[in-house]
């Protein structure tokens, strides 16, 4: 490590406070960032992550407290004013936890939102563009800096954050959760920038719930536990248990709990044959047992999401799809999510705030959108939704100091919680869930996979769509996997296993003849 | 849940503010004539609102409510006339001419709809056309003139305006339960909730096994039904249409609706507020003509600066709900 520039303090944040309106959600918090250090802050979720790096780059203001700057290798001195305007002048640069952009931008656009380059007069937007491309490429990223944000998948809006960060010449960078969105993949790419930045003196602050990356990347932890600070780490002298057990404030018995998987009935729940989607020329067939969890994997853009909103009347097939769906032996064919609803099917949404919660709306109201045919005959009743409410907040862990708060402001885990509990109150038999852990911290996570376990093993059935490869593997029955449109395999037994999953993902292997339909391999899987 | 904020009071106190002021002003004020004058003017822009609450808070709006009232008179009063010549029955005749009305007003409601959900085109532009072209058909029907109810019929259709019940005129008893039907539509019903849902976020709501083009469909069929609505009471009033019918109504329901807190970008609506707002508009403008202090002609002007007041006071407030 150079040494010189690095290693100095850059911001130093003594006894941060917090409070929205009379509730305060930090207490007290000490923090010193270092120039050329990936710095990591731990915490369950409403521990005051997010709250707190939004106090160190100016989004929020401090209810007590100090923050202090280094300025060109003086010591840190005490700030007077700060907001995210200043702090982004003074090189301190947030990636949101919930993006930033706007959606009807170009990604050019985006990248230089507030740091336009101009010309005599006008914008120069040719050089904005190529410059574009160019932080883009440096993340291995093959977005088109002319498309438009709305466009996007989720993990390119992330990419296009992260190269936005690039534009700002930050020399601290604050990443909330920017994995959470990512494949395996691109994580290592964003690693890779994150040396290259480190060796260039910026200071790293990074907040995962995945803990192998903080054990990759971080060389000091911060832990937090319900607002207030655990403690500062080397990152060296921790293992991932003492990092789960200082969070929870508890011992975690095993990150990623044995989950039993009780045999699969011969009852097939949903039979999806020859479904083409709009721009692929092979259709696909799969099909769902009663019991069953069937894993879905592949990379980022492999379709596993289109394909699922395609079966559920959410997004059009194709024009000349002759294929069809049928739910425990019956044809269907959605053309809107009640269709599929009443039909006793859910989905879980990967965009938590673009398609699953109403931002601005109580939690409540959330809580029962999908489910309001429950409790309603003429009006709605709003003691039984209540009581319903509470319970979920039981059985889902959400936590927040203040029940009144919009679902906005609860913080990024309990948001997905939130989520989870509005989809799975409306007793489906068939769950479709895309991403459902992302952002969940890992004690949590593993009391959701019991709860799933149970429900498998009460009759129900389960598509798992998920980049967390431990996930599925630990989940599944049968894994199949995805790749440009297609699936081009599904594992079972001793097959699910990491390296094999890639070779499909990356489509070295295939053993769908195309047009063979994988139920096939359904029949031979009653496995126990 | 409900707590007392100035979100919520706001409106109300406001109303009290500019009653006081009213009483200051003139004595005549607190007649009984004057003050249940005051709530039958206010039905019609009030019963109106109360629609234009529904398309906003599912996130539209609706220009053309003034124009379909005054092709609905129009309607009404060319099918009462044609009527007298075979229908004995005076009763029966208005009661189809109320009929008609109430059809035509859910059709118009149904074709700003399907135009806005369907043919996806911006509700602002769909009933910017509509309101065209409603107006132009009135003032054609009338042939640039007026259009006049047979005076026979207008003898007995003149008590649903000027009938009193318990004291008060009709008009306020149908505004009354116009409010009633609808708060609890709104806020006790799922389609109500649907209704914040898709005013909130469209995507949101699609994805939580809502009809978004339904919802949306039906509050402006609803809004259709409430001009109809008015427009029955509007009537009997005057006996005749023109092209000067319902002029302006658009914005005063619009103001009413944001005077009251509901906010015009959607998600968020209040039926109690918009009935406050209809009031606080026809106080305005009643107080003015009482009072030489300011012109009568400024009544617009003292309305517009109300509306902007409103909505700077409430700015942001909606976003802790
Ligand atoms: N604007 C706000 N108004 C009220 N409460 C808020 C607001 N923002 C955050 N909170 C509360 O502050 C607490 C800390 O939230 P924060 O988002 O910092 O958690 P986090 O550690 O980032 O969690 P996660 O891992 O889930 O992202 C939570 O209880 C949250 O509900
Ligand atoms: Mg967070």
């Amino acid at each position: 490590m150079p040494e010189n520039k690095n290693n100095k303090v850059v911001l130093s944040a003594k006894n941060l406070c917090k409070s929205f309106g009379t509730v305060e959600v930090l207490h007290g918090i000490d923090l010193d960032l270092r120039a050329g250090e990936v710095h990591a802050v731990l915490g369950e979720n409403g521990a005051g992550k997010s709250t707190l790096v939004k106090l160190l780059s100016g989004f929020e203001q401090l209810s007590a407290g100090e923050l202090c700057l280094g300025v060109d290798g003086e010591g840190p001195a005490p700030l007077g004013h700060w907001d995210n305007e200043i702090a982004e002048r003074a090189g301190v640069v947030l990636i949101h936890q919930e993006f930033n952009l706007a959606e009807q931008l170009s990604v050019a656009e985006n990248i230089f939102l507030g740091n336009e380059i101009s010309g005599v007069f006008l914008l120069d937007k040719k050089t904005m563009r190529a410059k574009s491309l160019q932080y883009l490429q440096v993340l291995h990223s093959d977005i088109n800096p002319d498309s438009a944000m709305q466009d996007l998948a989720v993990s390119a809006k992330q990419m296009v954050e992260i190269a936005k960060a690039q534009a700002k010449n930050a020399r601290v960078l604050i990443l909330d959760e920017p994995t959470a969105v990512l494949t395996q993949q691109e994580s290592q790419v964003l690693f890779e920038l994150v040396d290259r930045l480190l060796a260039q003196g910026v200071a790293i602050v990074f907040i995962s719930h995945k803990l192998d990356e903080i054990e990759q990347i971080a060389d000091v932890i911060t832990i937090l536990r319900d607002g207030a600070l655990v403690g500062h780490y080397p990152a060296k002298e921790l293992s991932k248990d003492d990092m789960a057990r200082l969070m929870v404030g508890r011992e975690i018995s095993s990150l990623f709990p044995n989950i039993p998987k009780p045999s699969v009935s011969d009852e097939v729940a949903l039979r999806v044959t020859n479904l083409t989607m709009p721009g692929n020329i092979n259709p696909i067939s799969f099909e769902l047992k009663r019991g069953e969890v069937l894993g879905f994997s592949g990379l980022v853009g492999s379709g596993r999401t289109a394909l699922m909103e395609t079966v559920l009347g959410l997004r059009k097939a194709a024009r000349d799809n002759t294929g069809h769906v049928e739910v425990r032996g019956e044809q269907v064919c959605f053309k809107q999510l009640s269709s599929a609803r009443d039909k006793g099917i859910a989905y879980l949404t990967k965009d938590r705030k673009g398609s699953g919660l109403l931002l601005e709306k109580g939690l409540a109201f959330n809580f029962s959108l999908f489910s309001l045919h429950k409790i309603s005959r003429l009006f709605i009743d709003t003691k039984q939704e209540q009581a319903a409410f509470e319970k979920a907040i039981k059985t889902f862990d959400i936590r927040m100091k203040d029940s009144s708060i919009a679902a906005g402001n609860l913080s990024g885990g309990n948001q997905q919680k939130l989520l989870l509990a509005k989809i799975l109150e409306a007793e489906p038999s068939i769950i479709i869930i895309d991403e459902p852990t992302r952002g969940i911290d890992i004690g949590t996570k593993s009391q959701i996979y019991h709860f799933i376990a149970q429900l498998i093993a009460s009759g129900h059935s389960l598509i798992l769509v998920s980049s967390d490869i431990t996930e599925v593997i630990g989940l599944s029955h049968r894994v199949a996997v995805m790749y440009h449109g297609e699936i081009t395999g599904v594992l079972e037994g001793d097959e699910i296993e990491e390296h094999e999953i890639m070779r499909y993902a990356t489509g070295l292997k295939n053993n769908i003849s195309s047009q063979t339909a994988l139920s096939q391999s359904g029949i031979t899987n009653a496995k126990a | 849940m409900p707590k007392l904020d100035l979100k919520t009071a706001g409106p109300f106190l406001a109303l009290v503010i500019i009653f006081i002021i009213g009483i200051l002003v003139n004595d005549a004020f607190l007649s009984s004539g004057n003050l249940s004058n005051i709530l039958a003017r206010s039905s019609f822009i009030g019963i109106v609102a109360i629609g234009a609450t529904f398309v906003i808070t599912a996130g539209g709006i609706d220009l053309s409510v003034g124009s379909m009232a005054a092709f609905i008179s129009g309607c009404m009063i060319l099918l009462m006339n044609a009527l007298m010549d075979s229908v004995d029955s005076m009763i029966a005749i208005i009661l189809l001419a109320i009929l008609a009305s109430l059809g035509i007003g859910a059709v118009a409601g149904l074709i700003n709809g399907l135009l806005t959900t369907k043919a996806k085109i911006e509700a602002f532009i769909v009933t910017l056309g509509t309101m065209g072209i409603y107006r132009s058909l009135i003032t054609y029907m009338a042939d640039g003139g007026t259009l006049s109810l047979n005076f026979t019929i207008g003898d007995v259709y003149s008590e649903v305006y000027y009938g009193v019940l318990l004291g008060l005129p009709y008009p306020v008893w149908v505004f009354l339960a116009v409010a009633v039907i609808g708060y609890v539509l709104l806020n006790m019903t799922v389609f109500g909730r649907h209704c914040f849902a898709v005013g909130s976020n469209e995507r949101v709501a699609k994805y939580s096994a809502i009809h978004v083009d339904r919802v949306k469909t039906a509050t402006y069929m609803l809004q259709g039904i409430c001009v109809a609505i008015a427009t029955i009471i509007y009537v009997p009033r005057l006996g005749s249409a023109s092209g000067q019918t319902g002029i302006l109504w658009e914005l005063e329901a619009i103001a009413a609706v944001i005077i009251g807190g509901t906010v015009l970008k959607g998600g968020y609506g209040r039926i109690g507020g918009t009935v406050v707002g209809a009031l606080i508009l026809t106080l305005i403008g009643n107080i003015l003509n009482l009072t030489d202090a300011v012109s009568n002609y400024l009544n617009g002007a003292v309305q517009g600066i109300i509306v902007i007041v409103a909505v700077y006071l409430q700015r942001g407030a909606w976003r802790r709900d």
